[in-house]
């Protein structure tokens, strides 16, 4: 088991290593670090001066050096175009997208499993291939389109609820919440079931499909064989073996909740990281760029760790070959 | 009274070709204490037979004629709940493959306990005590630990105990095994029927045996019932069936079955099954381009020989070289093979024979050894140009029919692969000629070349297979296993081709085979092989009658006891 | 013989499970439809759109804002309405159309051709080539396509200089895309190499002598293609889903060569004033073609894998 997690942790740090590295590339060759820094005006020493500063005449490994371990400490630089610290920025919006995307997982996990399993026993029944089109139509809506879809239906027509920013909230330390105002849960409504709509589906589709994999299998028909009833065989064999595929699919999926809050965060001008990642984007303000890349890719390594430890869990084929 | 009785069954899938009549019209008893065997090929409607009789007929098949009656009590109108308290309580089931049959995630004694408390209501405790009991019962060692083990810990033999014992947890009047030993070695299927035989003796319980091999028949069946296409063609204790049957189908299938006792010319012409191939149209070999360049010049040593070769496989990797953990499938290995003759190797799975046959055609680079053709060294051959010399002399037909031909070619472009490869022929007109004749020559016809493999049955492809082998016009031929996928009927006619051709021409063959009585039939030399280690060779007759090694005489012990077999119609080979 | 083996081909094909199952099933005939008709639509375009909303000379801010023909104030030459510009929404959503399907094609053909041919390469030669690209995907999978898309874009925004990006912007959102979307590809081919390479067929060409690149092209490609193309229906339709995000987010294609999401992106800023048919019409025309080639690609999937039914 320690083995087994340390040879993880191995492979998570040169999965961040190889990410750092990509940033750092788009850091120091994409635009010229130093032309957008200062202004026009700035005299050619100045700018010897700044670059010497900066350390940027160093060798490449040095400087890669130099950028690993101070993101390591969580600092990216300044902001080209808001000349603020990039952690300080993000720090200040990531409450914002983590609570949408909490709330999202929750959402797309409660509703796509169980439908999921549900569609997969009751592969012929009416409500299964009710659910099944809905969950077509459901990939097939954009994002962004659900968003405006329902700012259009909520917002505009019924006039129910907020359509923008994240109404009231508190601050707990350096954290902001909605959780605990009227008008912040309200205004988290939209957003999250926009973004939890995608996830919902795609899980729902691969629950079912791995459900109906399983049920397929010799010892399904043997349990069977067993006299064992319906449920059992349903909730007890079949179900297990089908969290095996689903936990790692399922985590990456989850992950990119946070990811894909980009869109939903532009659509609803939700106060996050994505918002802040778009106008990056748009601004050509590499630091942003790279400290949210290293970021996600942060995010990513440790669901996966987590999943990992979930999946040695659930499997004892895995935990045999470690011994 | 009869225990078990299956009245005018008769059940059909209806497909978009129209419906398959899967069984027709047959009826069949079981008495307590006896075990009926139903024999047949693939597609006799034998497996569909055992889940009628629990109730779990695979969609879209259904019952529409006949009754299933368990002590004169009908169970198959019984609505889905009441069948299924039948099931495992009443009739336990036994399926072939013990590797996947058990839940991987929980372990052996959840999936017990789970199964007795269900059916005999015993609570946590005592079926736990049962559990420990009934693994005793089949034979596991050490069952108060081992219960607590998951299935992946099991090997494959122990496995299908612990499915037995899944099976006999509630007590069942009536077991049916469908094909319970098919997946294992000789020696662990030996082992498993005896302990069959003796559960279903100690506890009269019925047994209903599905199987299309005659060594387990004569092995375990009291009674035996013969199925043909979804027919019941004969139905007899097994001494009269196996002994003197009477319904030409019969006849037909127990004359294909190979002998282990003795060694026959040719497998009689098998009438009654349709003539798959019948070499209607031979070519003439002393004109064809089949028969070209066959004269030799006669060699002073052998054509082929192996010196203390090793193939070493890595089962955990890692950086470190001394981390990694290896293993050596080939374990110095060294025989001869001479000029003409066909040499066996024989052995369970795992003991290396298939892994010697890639080494030699060079699927498989040895870690150390010599394998000597005609004097060069082959592992020491760097050029992929230099090795094609070879590689033309030398040709390899497979185990497997459906996945040793690609199916998205044509049987044309299969057979011309080789000779188009190696320019054997000067145009695409001769090419295609060369294809149709090799087809005709190996009794599958012209008309073949056109079609595609999915289109032809497992015989025919083997067929394929042979003669594109063929079309580098090969010194010598590799079998791989080349009948083990096939039905027996289908298998004798195969053995008969590769006979015919060996002889026409003077092929010399390495044969590889774990079924002693092919073997038998095939081979001029026999090789016996264990756990990577050579442990005999020796000619065949008398590898079989005086065998050397401790281990050949304990797989030739295991053999099934085939003597019973019918001889009529047979023709055997005097030494 | 050659005619013998050309009325094979098409029995193969007419006679297929494949085709059987095609011709038993309206939603896959009714998708196949929807999917063909509007890319003939969008092909033909220049022909049958009303106006020429590129035109400068034919639009007329005059005509702005106008509803729907059958409603109040609406014009009978502007069936779905126009747009700000006075720009018919018909006719900018044949164009948009255009664009949107070409950009999504590209891409799917892009990642194809990587994503099979590193696939090929990862499972047949396996060892330290295999490692490193599957470390790779790996790497990559932890992101979703849409940031690799945003990503790419942003670096190629500051690498080109500005005057040239909407002259370029096109390729530029192409290899984004696709870029974004070739593990998929090469997880599912190197899969599926590693199944077909131990088959004995493969064996079998490699005792004839047969090489490497060969036995690649000849025998194990057209065997991996089947998942192939399931992926690429269904990946056409993210990419398409892809490429109108980038452009409702302002980084896709420019205001001037406007595909669907550009579309939805300038009606989403007329959404409150009431002028709803300015966005709409493009999202029913967008969420009608993903859906359409949604459709098919699921017919696809439980085709070509019969245990499934």
């Amino acid at each position: 088991m320690i083995s087994f997690i340390l040879k993880r942790l191995v492979q998570s740090v040169i999965v961040m290593l190889t990410v750092a590295l990509i940033a750092f590339s788009m850091f120091r060759f994409v635009g010229d670090p130093i032309n957008n820094m200062v202004g026009q005006d700035t005299s050619r020493a100045d700018r010897e001066a700044l670059t010497e500063r900066l350390g940027l005449n160093d060798p490449f490994i040095v400087q890669f050096g130099r950028f690993a371990l101070n993101a390591a400490q969580g600092d990216f630089g300044f902001s080209y175009k808001f000349r603020q610290p990039v952690n300080k920025l993000i720090l200040e919006r990531m409450s914002a997208t983590l609570e949408l995307s909490f709330v999202s997982a929750v959402l797309a996990l409660a509703i796509g499993i169980p439908a999921g399993v549900y569609t997969a026993l009751k592969k012929k029944g009416f409500l299964s291939r009710g659910i099944m089109t809905l969950s077509l139509v459901g990939v097939s809506l954009p994002t962004f389109l659900i968003g405006i879809l329902l700012i259009l239906l909520f917002g505009v027509v019924l006039r129910w609820l907020p359509t923008f920013g994240r109404g009231d909230v508190v601050a707990i330390g350096g954290w902001t919440t909605g959780f605990l105002t009227v008008s912040g849960l309200k205004s988290l409504i939209l957003p999250s079931i926009t973004l939890a709509l995608f996830q919902m589906t795609l899980i729902m589709r691969l629950v079912r499909a791995e459900m109906l994999e399983v049920l397929r299998t010799d010892f399904i028909k043997f349990a069977r064989a067993r006299g064992l009833p319906d449920r059992a065989v349903h909730f007890k064999h079949a179900l297990k073996n089908t969290l095996v595929p689903v936990i790692t699919i399922t985590g990456l999926q989850l992950g990119s909740l946070i990811a894909f809050a980009i869109i939903t965060e532009s659509v609803f001008q939700w106060p996050g990281m994505g918002l802040l990642f778009i106008q990056a984007i748009s601004d050509v303000d590499i630091p942003i760029m790279a400290a949210y890349l290293v970021l996600i890719a942060f995010f990513f390594v440790i669901i996966n760790m987590v999943v990992d430890i979930l999946y040695y869990a659930v499997d004892p084929r895995l935990r045999a070959d470690d011994a | 009274m009869d225990l078990l009785n299956i009245n005018n069954l008769r059940i059909e899938f209806p497909s978009r070709h129209g419906t398959v009549i899967a069984v027709d019209d047959v009826t069949l008893t079981v008495q307590p204490g006896e075990v009926l065997g139903v024999v047949g090929e693939s597609g006799a409607g034998k497996s569909t037979i055992g889940n009628a009789v629990i109730g779990l007929l695979e969609p879209p098949g259904k019952m529409t004629g006949g009754h299933v009656l368990l002590k004169q009590q009908g169970i198959d109108t019984l609505g889905p709940e009441a069948k299924r308290k039948i099931r495992g309580r009443r009739i336990g089931m036994i399926f072939q493959d013990p590797l996947t049959s058990l839940d991987p995630l929980q372990t052996i004694e959840q999936q017990l306990v789970e199964t007795i408390d269900l059916h005999l209501k015993l609570g946590e405790r005592k079926s736990r005590e049962r559990a420990v009991d009934l693994l005793r019962q089949v034979g596991i060692p050490d069952p108060e630990n081992r219960i607590k083990n998951y299935p992946h810990q099991f090997s494959g033999g122990m496995r299908q105990r612990v499915v037995i014992a899944l099976a006999l947890c509630a007590e069942p009047e009536v077991i049916i095994a469908d094909e319970p030993t098919t997946a294992l070695d000789v020696s662990i299927q030996a082992q498993i029927l005896e302990l069959m035989r003796r559960l279903c003796k100690d506890k009269k319980v019925g047994m209903l045996i599905i199987t299309h091999d005659m060594g387990v028949i004569a092995e375990i069946t009291d009674r035996v019932a013969v199925m043909y296409r979804g027919k019941l063609v004969e139905e007899g204790t097994t001494a009269k069936i196996l002994g003197n049957p009477d319904h030409p189908y019969t006849q037909s299938l127990i004359s294909a079955v190979p002998r282990p006792d003795i060694r026959l010319k040719r497998f009689p012409m098998v009438n009654y099954i349709e003539a798959e191939g019948e070499r209607k149209k031979l070519l003439d070999l002393s004109t064809h381009w089949l028969g070209r360049s066959r004269d030799y010049a006669a060699l002073d040593g052998p054509l082929l020989s192996l010196k203390n070769i090793v193939m070493t496989f890595v089962t955990k990797p890692a950086i470190l070289k001394h981390n990694r953990v290896t293993f050596n499938a080939v374990d110095d290995v060294s025989f001869d093979i001479n000029e003409g003759e066909v040499f066996g190797l024989v052995g369970e799975s795992g003991s290396g024979k298939s892994t010697v046959a890639r080494m030699i055609c060079s699927l498989y680079r040895p870690a150390a050894g010599e394998i000597n053709y005609i004097g060069t060294d082959l592992t020491k051959i760097r050029s992929e140009t230099e090795r094609d010399f070879f590689r033309r002399q030398m040709q390899m037909i497979f185990q497997d029919p459906f996945s040793s031909l690609n199916s998205r070619m044509r049987v044309m472009d299969i057979i011309a692969e080789p000779i188009r490869f190696h320019k054997l022929a000067s145009s695409n007109r001769e090419v295609e000629q060369i294809v149709t004749d090799l087809l005709d020559h190996v009794g599958l016809g012209a008309q073949a070349a056109v079609r595609f493999p999915h289109e032809f049955s497992g015989g025919q492809r083997q067929r394929i297979s042979i003669a594109r082998a063929l079309a580098t016009r090969p010194r010598f031929l590799i079998c791989d296993e080349p009948t083990s996928a096939l039905d027996v009927s289908i298998q004798a006619q195969i053995l008969n081709l590769l006979k015919d051709l060996q002889e026409e021409l003077g092929l010399t063959m390495l044969f590889i085979s774990h079924d002693l009585p092919v073997i038998r039939q095939m081979c001029d030399r026999v090789g016996v092989m264990k756990t990577g280690k050579l442990v005999e060779v020796s000619a065949t007759e008398d590898l079989f009658e005086n065998p050397q090694a401790a281990y050949t005489r304990e797989l030739l012990d295991l053999m099934p006891r085939l003597d019973t077999l019918s001889h009529e119609g047979l023709e055997v080979e005097q030494r | 013989m050659e005619q013998s083996l050309e009325r094979t081909r098409l029995q193969r094909i007419f006679g297929s499970d494949i085709w059987y199952s095609f011709t038993h099933n309206p939603t896959a005939i009714f998708s196949a439809i929807v999917t063909v008709g509007m890319i003939l639509a969008a092909i033909f375009a220049p022909w049958i759109a009303p106006h020429d909303p590129f035109d400068l000379a034919t639009i007329s801010i005059m005509d702005g804002n106008l509803p729907p023909a059958w409603s109040a104030g609406g014009d009978m030459n502007f069936l779905l309405g126009t747009d700000d510009q006075g720009r018919g929404i018909l006719s900018t959503i044949l164009y948009g159309a255009r664009i949107s399907l070409l950009v999504g094609f590209s891409s799917v053909i892009f990642s194809m051709v990587v994503g099979i041919t590193l696939g090929l390469v990862s499972g047949y030669v396996g060892g330290r080539t295999d490692a490193l690209i599957m470390r790779i995907a790996d790497i990559q999978l932890s992101f979703p396509a849409i940031l690799i898309a945003l990503l790419v874009d942003g670096v190629a925004r500051g690498l080109i200089p500005s005057e040239m990006h909407s002259e370029i912007s096109i390729y530029v959102l192409i290899f984004a895309i696709g870029i974004s979307g070739w593990v998929q590809y090469a997880r599912t081919v190197r899969g599926s190499t590693l199944v077909e390479k131990n088959k004995e067929y493969v064996q079998a060409a490699r005792v004839i002598g047969i090489r490497p690149f060969t036995i690649l092209r000849r025998h194990i490609l057209p065997n991996v293609m089947g998942p192939v193309m399931v992926i690429a229906t269904i990946h056409l339709a993210i990419a398409i889903i892809t490429e109108a995000t980038l452009s409702f987010l302002g980084v896709g294609v420019p205001p001037t060569t406007p595909s669907l999401g550009t579309l939805i992106r300038i009606g989403n800023e007329y959404l409150f004033s009431g002028d709803w048919w300015i966005t709409i019409f493009p999202g029913i025309t967008l969420v009608v073609l993903v859906l359409a080639v949604n459709l098919l690609g699921d017919w696809m999937r439980d085709a070509l894998n019969p245990k499934l039914r």
